[in-house]
C-alpha cells in the first residue's frame, strides 16, 4: 500500500498553531505512507496538481489530506484522485482546523494532536474499499409547503419552468402574511393590489396543484422520490359546489368566533370566508365555534346555501402525492400579547399589535379602513407604538432583532397620519434599523414630512387611566422620564417560528434553531438549502425577513430545484448500510430501528429470511449497524474494521 | 420537621414596626393547623445595608440563618419578608452557582452552609402548599366595602430567575388569594412600581413622590385601599401618608392592609387580634359593614334570579347550571361555619 498525505498550512489557520512541516515529518514514517508534504494552499489549484503529479510519480494509491473540515472541501479532492484515476473513496481527510489549530493555543499539544489525527486517517484510508455510486431516476415533481408570497414566488418559477407543483396551505387561503398587509413600505403600495395577481397565478396556473386547508401529514422517502401524505381538513363545506357567495357569512347566528385572519381584533362568524380576494374563495366552518357542532342544533347555513354546499358529516381526507423534492415555506408566527404584562398586552383591548392595527387600516377588515380602537369603537387621536416588543428581549428568550418591525411601524404611522390628519403619533424606539434599498429615507419620510415623533426610549409600563392609556416610558435623548396619554397603543410583537414548526422540521428531517426556525446549509453560502438534500427553504421560516428578501429566497430555492431536476437520474451515495447475507440471522431488529423505512425482508431461495437495505433510501445514519446482534449489516465506507483501525492506531500505539 | 409545621424566619422588622404581620401570619397558620417553628438564634438576614457593601458578608449573614435551618433537619423555611426572600435566595444561588463564593461564605462561618434549603415567601406557601381551596373554605365572613389594590412591591416575583415565582411583570398570587377569599380585587396597574423603598431615610421627597403616584393609581382603579405582602411598602405607604399628603398637597385616607390581614378578616377574626388597629390609616370604615358568607350567598342568588327574568331569551337555556353547583356547595359548607362561629 502507497499511501500519501499532504499536509495544509490554510495561510496561518493551520500553519499559526501547528507545526506543520513537523507534522509531514512524522507521517513518513507511518507505516504503508510512502510520501508526506505540507503546502500553503491544498485546495487551491496548484494544490490540487501537486496530489495529482505526486499519485503518477509515487505511484500512490491511497491518499491522506489533513486540512479543514470534510464538510468545506472532501468533495474537492474526491474529485482530484478522481482525476488522477483513483477511486474517489480511497481519499481520506483529517480536519486539523476546526478540530486543532482554532480550537487550542499550545502549539506542541496542537502538533501532536494533528500528528494523530493524520494517523488515523492513515489507518482508515488502508482499510478502504473501492465504492461506485449507482444512478436512480427522479420524479419532476416539487412540493412547496406554504402558500405566503416566498411559496408563491417559488410555486410560480417551478412551474414556469416546466415542472409539476404541489402546494400545501394550513389556512383556508393562500396569501399567507402580505395579504393581511394594508400598504407595503417603502413605496407605501396596496399590499393585495400586488399580491393578488399572483395569487390568482397560482390559482390559475395549469402546473400548480393548490391543496388549500391542508397540512403535511408524513413525508417518506429520498431526493427525487418522496411520498407524501397531506390531510386535507374538513372544512364541512363542499368547495366543489361552494360558489363563494358569502350568504352563509352574513346569516350565522354565531357571531363570536375568532377570527384567525384578523388575529382576534374582532370577532367574526362561525363559517367564514377570510378576506374578499381569497383563493379558493370558499366558506369554512369552525366547529369551535358553530353552533351545529357545539350544540348540535343550527343548520342556518344549510338551509340558505343556494348551491347546498354545506356538510357537517364531513371527515378529514388523506391524500398522498408523490414528489422529487420538497421546498418549505412555512411562514412565521408572532408572540402573543400575553407574554408582554409590561405594555398590559392581552388584558387591555386599546393594547393591539402590529398585525391587528393593519388590519384596522385595511378596508377590508373589521373596521373597513377606519382607525376605531376596539374597546369603545372611537377615533384615536393619540397613537403610540412601540418598536422590540418582546424582540431583543433575553428575559422572555428573543434575543433576536425581528427585522421588518422598524420599517412597519414606520409605515403604520405614516399612514394614521393620513387616515387622521389631526392625530399625535409617538414611536418609540431602541435604534431604527432601515437598511434595505429606500428604507432610511422612508423612516425620514415619517419624521419629516409626516410628523411622527419619534422617542428614543424604552416603554416601561402601560396602564389604564380613564378611557385613556397612559405610556410611561424614557426618552434617553433628553434624559428625562415621559408619559403618553395615549388612546391606542401599538406593540411591535416580536417574530417567532410559525406553530408547529418543529413538527414539519421532524418530518422534513431538516434541523432547527433553539428558536424553532430551519437551519440554513450554510449561513452565507447555501441560504436557501437544508442538510438534507431534496428540502429547500424560502422565506421566514429560516429566520425573520421582509417581502423583497421571501421572494427573492422563493426564487432561489425554485432555482435549486430546477438546477436539481435538470438531470434525469441522480447518483446515490454508496455510503449506505449492506448486508451480509452469510451471517443475519433475519432478527428483524435493524428492520425495527431503521428511522427511514430503508431496510426490508427478503426471502432468499433456499427460505431463509434476511434483512435487505433499499440503497436509494438508506440515509447512512448507521443505527441498524450498532444494532445488529452479530455484525451482519455494516455501512459501507465506515465498516466496523475501518473504525477499528482508526481506535486501534490511537490506543494501542 | 413534622408534616403540619414549616419553620418560620420573621426577619427583623416583624418584630417591631411590622408587628401586626408577624400577629396575621401566625394567626392564619394557627386556624390552618399548621406550627410555626421559628430557628435558635436567627440573626440579620444581610439584607440592603450588607449586600450593597459586601457580597460576601451578606452571603454570610443569610446563610448562617439558612445553616441553622438545615442543621435542625428541614429543607425549606418561609418567610413573610420579600427583602429577607431575596437575601436568602440570592445567597443560596451564589452558593450553588459558585464553589469559591461557597468556600469563602462558609470561611466565615462557624456551621458551614451545605446549600440544602429552599427559602419560600408566605405568600407562595400559601398559594401552592395550602391552596385557593383550603382558602375559600375557610372564608365566614364578606366585607361588600372592601375593594382591594393588590400592590406587590418591587421584589416578590423580581428579578424572575432568583425568586423563581409569579409573574415579574404582573404578579397575580395575592389577586388568587384575595379572590378566593371573595374579596373585590381591582385591577391595579402598578402592582410592581417602586414605592421608594429604604430611600425613605436618606431622599424623603422622592420617596414621598413615588409612593403618591401608587395612591393616586389606588384611586384611579376605584379601590379604597391596599393589599401588601411587604412590610417596607406597607410602612412607606402607610406611616407616611401624612408626609406624602403634606409634601404632594394631597388628601390621601387610603388603609395598607397585609393580605393576611385581609385573609384573617375574611376567616372571622377580630380587628384587634390581627393588629390592625397598629395602622396609621384604619379601616375601620371599611370593615364596618359586614355579613355572614351565607346572606352573601343568599342575596347574590337573588339578584341572579331577578336578572334572569330580564335577560334575554337565548340565554335563559346556559344561565340555570352555574347557580345549581353553587346550592350544593353553599349546602355543605353550612354545618361547618356554624361550627367556627359557636
Amino acid at each position: 500500500m502507497r499511501v500519501g498525505v499532504f499536509i495544509c498550512h490554510c495561510g496561518n489557520n493551520i500553519a499559526g498553531t501547528v507545526d506543520v512541516a513537523k507534522v509531514a515529518e512524522e507521517a513518513r514514517n507511518m507505516p504503508g505512507v510512502q510520501f508526506a508534504t505540507d503546502y500553503m494552499y491544498t485546495c487551491s489549484e496548484p494544490g490540487q496538481e501537486e496530489i495529482k503529479e505526486a499519485i503518477q510519480r509515487e505511484q500512490l494509491d491511497r491518499v491522506v489530506v489533513a486540512a479543514c473540515s470534510p464538510r468545506m472541501h472532501e468533495l474537492t479532492f474526491r474529485r482530484t484522485v478522481e482525476k488522477a484515476g483513483l477511486n474517489r473513496y480511497f481519499f481520506e481527510m483529517a480536519n486539523i482546523r476546526e478540530h486543532v489549530s482554532w480550537v487550542g493555543e499550545d502549539k506542541d499539544l496542537n502538533t501532536n494532536k494533528a500528528i494523530e489525527a493524520v494517523k488515523l486517517a492513515v489507518e482508515k484510508v488502508k482499510q478502504n474499499k473501492p465504492l461506485f455510486p449507482s444512478s436512480f431516476e427522479v420524479n419532476k415533481r416539487v412540493l412547496v409547503i406554504g402558500g405566503g408570497v416566498a411559496g408563491m414566488q417559488a410555486a410560480i418559477d417551478c412551474a414556469e419552468g416546466g415542472l409539476q407543483v404541489v402546494m400545501v396551505e394550513k389556512s383556508p387561503s393562500i396569501g399567507g402574511m402580505m395579504a393581511r398587509l394594508d400598504k407595503t413600505f417603502p413605496t407605501v403600495d396596496c399590499s393585495i393590489c400586488i399580491l393578488g395577481p399572483k395569487m390568482v397565478d397560482v390559482s390559475q396556473h395549469d402546473n400548480i396543484t393548490l391543496h388549500a386547508y391542508s397540512e403535511v401529514e408524513e413525508i417518506k422517502g429520498y431526493v427525487g422520490n418522496y411520498q407524501v401524505k397531506i390531510r386535507k381538513k374538513a372544512t364541512y363545506v363542499d368547495w366543489t359546489k361552494c360558489t363563494g357567495c358569502g350568504e352563509c357569512t352574513e346569516k350565522c347566528p354565531s357571531k363570536d368566533a375568532y377570527d384567525h385572519f384578523n388575529y382576534g381584533v374582532a370577532p367574526t362568524t362561525a363559517i367564514t370566508i377570510p378576506f374578499p380576494q381569497a383563493i379558493p374563495k370558499k366558506a369554512t366552518i369552525d366547529p369551535t365555534y358553530c353552533r351545529q357542532f357545539v350544540r348540535g342544533k343550527c343548520g342556518v347555513c344549510a338551509k340558505i346555501c343556494p348551491a347546498d354546499a354545506i356538510d357537517y358529516e364531513m371527515k378529514d381526507e388523506i391524500v398522498t402525492e408523490e414528489v422529487g423534492a420538497i421546498i418549505t415555506a412555512s411562514g412565521y408566527g408572532l408572540i402573543d400579547l400575553d407574554r408582554l404584562p409590561e405594555y398590559g398586552g392581552g388584558r387591555y383591548p386599546d393594547v393591539v399589535s402590529g398585525i391587528q392595527y393593519e388590519r384596522l387600516l385595511n378596508a377590508s377588515g373589521p373596521t373597513e379602513g377606519h382607525i376605531l380602537r376596539p374597546s369603545d369603537k372611537e377615533e384615536p387621536k393619540t397613537i403610540v407604538f412601540v418598536s422590540c416588543a418582546g424582540s431583543r428581549d433575553k428575559s422572555i428568550g428573543i434575543p433576536y432583532c425581528s427585522n421588518f418591525c422598524c420599517m412597519y411601524i414606520a409605515k403604520e404611522a405614516i399612514l394614521t397620519r393620513d387616515h387622521i390628519p389631526d392625530s399625535k403619533v409617538y414611536v418609540f424606539y431602541m435604534d431604527i434599523r432601515s437598511p434595505g434599498k429606500g428604507y432610511d429615507e422612508f423612516t425620514r419620510r415619517a419624521q419629516e414630512e409626516y410628523g411622527v415623533r419619534y422617542v428614543r426610549g424604552r416603554v416601561a409600563r402601560v396602564f389604564p387611566k380613564g378611557k385613556k392609556m397612559i405610556v410611561k416610558g424614557v426618552d434617553t435623548l433628553l434624559g428625562t422620564q415621559i408619559e403618553v396619554e395615549a388612546d391606542l397603543v401599538v406593540l411591535a410583537t416580536a417574530v417567532t417560528a410559525a406553530p408547529g414548526a418543529p413538527q414539519l422540521a421532524e418530518k422534513l428531517r431538516i434541523s432547527y434553531d433553539q428558536h424553532a426556525f430551519y437551519v440554513e446549509s450554510h449561513p452565507k453560502l447555501r441560504p436557501v438549502e437544508t442538510n438534507t438534500s431534496g428540502v429547500f427553504l424560502a422565506g421566514c421560516c429560516q429566520g425573520p425577513k421582509d417581502i423583497p428578501a421571501s421572494v427573492g429566497q422563493g426564487s432561489a430555492a425554485a432555482a435549486k430545484v430546477l438546477s436539481l431536476f435538470s438531470r434525469d437520474m441522480l447518483e446515490s451515495d454508496p455510503a449506505v448500510a449492506n448486508v451480509n447475507i452469510n451471517v443475519c440471522v433475519g432478527c428483524r431488529k435493524c428492520i425495527n430501528t431503521c428511522p427511514y423505512g430503508a431496510i426490508e425482508e427478503e426471502e432468499l431461495r433456499d427460505g431463509r429470511i434476511v434483512a435487505k437495505v433499499l440503497e436509494t433510501v438508506c440515509a447512512g445514519c448507521g443505527v441498524c449497524t450498532s444494532t445488529c446482534p452479530c455484525g451482519a449489516i455494516q455501512l459501507q465506507h465506515f465498516t466496523d474494521n475501518q473504525l477499528l483501525a482508526e481506535v486501534n492506531a490511537l490506543c494501542l500505539s | 420537621m413534622a408534616e403540619n409545621e414549616y419553620i418560620y424566619y420573621p426577619g427583623c422588622s416583624l418584630e417591631a414596626t411590622a408587628i401586626e404581620y408577624n400577629m396575621s401570619v401566625r394567626l392564619i397558620f394557627k386556624a390552618l393547623g399548621i406550627k410555626l417553628v421559628e430557628p435558635d438564634d436567627w440573626s440579620c438576614c444581610g439584607s440592603t445595608p450588607a449586600h450593597s457593601v459586601d457580597h460576601v458578608f451578606a452571603g454570610a449573614l443569610a446563610a448562617r440563618n439558612l445553616a441553622i435551618v438545615e442543621k435542625m433537619g428541614a429543607s425549606t423555611v418561609i418567610t413573610p419578608c420579600p427583602a429577607c426572600l431575596s437575601a436568602f435566595k440570592k445567597a443560596h444561588l451564589r452558593m450553588v452557582d459558585n464553589e469559591e463564593f461557597k468556600k469563602e461564605v462558609n470561611e466565615l462561618l462557624e456551621v458551614p452552609y451545605e446549600c440544602g434549603v429552599t427559602a419560600k415567601s408566605v405568600l407562595q406557601v400559601l398559594l401552592e402548599d395550602v391552596g385557593l381551596e383550603a382558602i375559600a373554605e375557610k372564608v365566614t365572613t364578606d366585607f361588600p366595602d372592601l375593594k382591594v389594590a393588590p400592590y406587590y412591591g418591587c421584589i416578590i416575583a423580581r428579578p424572575p430567575e432568583v425568586m423563581q415565582f409569579d409573574d415579574p411583570e404582573n404578579p397575580v398570587a395575592m389577586d388568587k388569594i384575595l379572590t378566593a377569599l371573595g374579596v373585590e380585587v381591582c385591577d391595579f396597574a402598578f402592582k410592581t412600581e417602586c414605592c421608594g423603598a429604604a430611600f425613605g431615610v436618606v431622599k424623603k421627597k422622592m420617596v414621598n413622590e413615588l409612593s403618591s403616584k401608587i395612591l393616586n393609581m389606588v384611586l384611579d382603579c376605584g379601590a379604597n385601599c391596599l393589599s401588601v405582602p411587604c412590610q417596607l411598602c406597607q410602612q412607606n405607604l402607610d406611616l407616611r401618608q401624612d408626609q406624602i399628603n403634606a409634601t404632594m398637597h394631597a388628601s390621601f385616607k387610603l388603609p395598607v392592609l397585609y393580605f393576611t390581614q385581609i385573609m384573617g378578616l375574611a376567616w372571622g377574626y377580630s380587628p384587634r387580634e390581627l393588629g390592625l388597629d397598629k395602622h396609621n390609616v384604619r379601616a375601620d370604615h371599611l370593615i364596618r359593614s359586614k355579613r355572614s358568607i351565607e346572606e352573601k350567598r343568599r342575596e347574590e342568588e337573588e339578584k341572579a334570579k331577578t336578572k334572569k327574568g330580564k335577560g334575554k331569551k337565548g340565554k335563559v337555556k346556559k344561565k340555570p347550571k352555574a347557580p345549581k353547583t353553587e346550592d350544593k356547595k353553599a349546602e355543605t359548607k353550612q354545618p361547618e361555619a356554624k361550627t367556627e362561629e359557636a
